[in-house]
């Protein structure tokens, strides 16, 4: 696997110079892989909406480098090469409130025809991104604002991906949806993520969803990365992840509740599929 | 126990332009919250949760059926003002319900409306930020804190007008697990220590799992309503309304269908999860 997104020793200070001056990221080394998975947690304030702006040039690292495909996206005359902007992908929190064009078809157009793309290749994108995020291609020529919030958002998501983005990068997408509604959009990141072979970076507060979806986690803790690595390993440290206040997912904490009992149960699960086959495997050997 | 809350075939439809037919959100929702209670509401979007819930504090107005709160009819419009004193909302998002640019200004802004006398205001103040555990932030600017720490405040808030009943919609859906921890806690609290009545409408099953009753809606009517523990063991019912159950519930759900284990499914906490688990795999 190759390297897509890389940060050397990134630190971003928010009002340098003044009383509320506050360091959001603290020398942060990370290597993203090209195609993988990669969930982002944290809690509020540890640093990981600042770390994702600095991803496509939003906000320009106070030391540091950021590099996509080992390139620092910041040239020499301090300015950030305009495709980066098309080639990694932000999705914001509640990206519905982010619709403003007349048609949904326009508000997805907007993304490729600030690209410059020739108007045929616009439309066929605008299709295709529709198809994506499963809206029906009727609806094109209606107001984005008629629909529900949960079509509001795969407009906006939609809109990220008619860019063909190599990295897409989700802030909290299923925030405010119910169970059906999360399923429903995590469903869609990973189709696209099959289908594109894009890399997506994919921020949460559930560790129940994020961990089923992510190849790795990232774990964001004042400013500093704490844990880089599968779910399996992340979630093997749940004393520092609680005390990071976040959460493990309850059916990690069963298993290492039987193991405190003098169970011998496989303890880094962190679905309840692999809890099933952890359980069996225990049965079948012998827990004690 | 006497109800602080009483629907009977509560019906609501949004007004809609002329020329369209309107869309009922409830469809005829009978229900009593008694005082007290613990209530938490679940049910995906458009169910009607959230439009049941604003017929509780008169925001919206029955378009059939009727609504009382401690008796008083939500229909007429004398008893506007003392339903809300009675009834009061935290919602969603804590940006949008802090209006003051001080923490303790912010929760005194309900009681100056109310006429209040300043000395009472100060001591209800400072009781309800010392209830959500807010009360050294009191000087600070409300967008320098947390979004947990906001929804406490904007709890506070609600405290402090000392209403009967406190009814949340999706107070934690835009916090992190710490800001989830902390606002519970003083929901709880609310309800035990405080005796306010709480209604608690919810997309987290962990969190209505904490509620002395469930109340499930679907499309626009109630499908299940009992203690967490009779609700969360119906499985496919829940499925079927699209919900999902905790995974404690799950696991042991599943070594019953898939492997024909016969054990209880009733397991709410991690606690008692593992004590099943612990006599099955002994």
């Amino acid at each position: 696997m190759s390297t897509i997104l890389e940060t050397r020793g990134l630190t971003y200070v928010y009002g340098a110079g003044t009383p509320f001056e506050r360091v959001a990221l603290d020398h942060v080394d990370l290597r993203i892989e090209k195609g993988e998975i990669l969930g982002v947690i944290g809690h509020t304030g540890s640093g990981k909406s600042t770390l994702i702006q600095h991803f496509n040039g939003l906000l320009k690292p106070s030391a540091g480098e950021v590099l996509l495909d080992g390139r620092s996206i910041w040239d020499e005359k301090g300015k950030c090469a305009r495709e980066t902007r098309f080639r990694v992908g932000l999705v914001f929190q509640y990206p519905e409130y982010q619709l403003f064009e007349e048609t949904i078809a326009r508000d997805i157009a907007f993304g490729p025809s600030n690209m410059g793309l020739p108007q045929e290749e616009i439309d066929a994108r605008v299709r295709e991104s529709m198809r994506a995020v499963g809206l029906d291609e009727k609806l094109a020529g209606q107001s984005p604002f008629a629909l529900s919030g949960g079509q509001k958002r795969r407009v906006a998501i939609a809109g990220v991906i008619a860019m063909r983005p190599d990295v897409l990068v989700l802030d909290e997408p299923t925030a405010g949806l119910d169970p059906a509604g999360r399923d429903e959009i995590l469903e869609l990141v990973k189709q696209y993520h099959d289908t594109s072979g894009a890399t997506v970076l994919i921020v949460s507060h559930s560790m129940e969803d994020i961990a089923r979806l992510a190849d790795r986690l990232l774990v964001m803790d004042h400013s500093r990365v704490l844990f880089c690595d599968t779910p399996r390993e992340v979630f093997a440290h749940a004393e520092e992840i609680i005390a990071a206040g976040l959460d493990i997912p309850m059916i990690t904490k069963v298993m290492r509740e039987l193991a405190r009992r003098g169970l011998a149960v496989d303890t880094s699960v962190f679905t309840v599929p692999q809890a099933l086959d952890a359980i069996r495997a225990a049965k079948k050997g012998g827990a004690r | 126990m006497s109800a602080i809350i009483k629907t009977e075939n509560l019906q609501y439809a949004y007004p809609v332009e002329e020329g369209q037919l309107a869309v009922p959100v409830l469809k005829g929702v009978t229900l009593s919250v008694g005082r007290g209670e613990f209530v938490a509401v679940l049910g995906h979007n458009g169910s009607g949760k959230s439009t049941l819930a604003g017929c509780f504090n008169a925001i919206r107005l029955p378009t059939g059926g009727v609504c009382y709160v401690d008796m008083m009819d939500t229909r007429d419009e004398k008893n506007t003002y003392e339903v809300r004193k009675t009834v009061s909302m935290v919602f969603q998002n804590p940006d949008n319900q802090l209006v003051a640019t001080v923490v303790e200004e912010d929760v005194a802004f309900a009681l100056e409306n109310m006429g209040v006398p300043p000395e009472e205001i100060r001591v209800r103040v400072s009781d309800a930020l010392r209830a959500v555990d807010m009360y050294e932030y009191r000087a600070q600017a409300p967008h320098r804190l947390s979004g947990g720490q906001k929804q406490r405040v904007a709890i506070a808030g609600v405290i402090a007008m000392m209403p009967r009943c406190v009814v949340l919609d999706e107070p934690t859906a835009m916090l992190d697990p710490q800001g989830r921890r902390e606002v519970m806690h003083v929901v709880r609290a609310l309800n035990r220590t405080y005796g306010i009545t709480v209604v608690l409408i919810t997309h987290h099953m962990d969190e209505a799992v904490q509620a002395d009753r469930v109340v499930v809606m679907h499309q626009g009517e109630v499908l299940m309503d009992g203690a967490p523990r009779a609700i969360f063991t119906q499985v496919d019912k829940l499925r079927a309304a699209s919900l999902t159950v905790p995974q404690t519930i799950e696991v042991l759900y599943e070594l019953g269908r898939a492997d024909g284990a016969a054990l209880p499914v009733d397991a709410l906490t991690v606690k008692e999860c593992a004590d099943i688990l612990e006599k099955y795999l002994a």
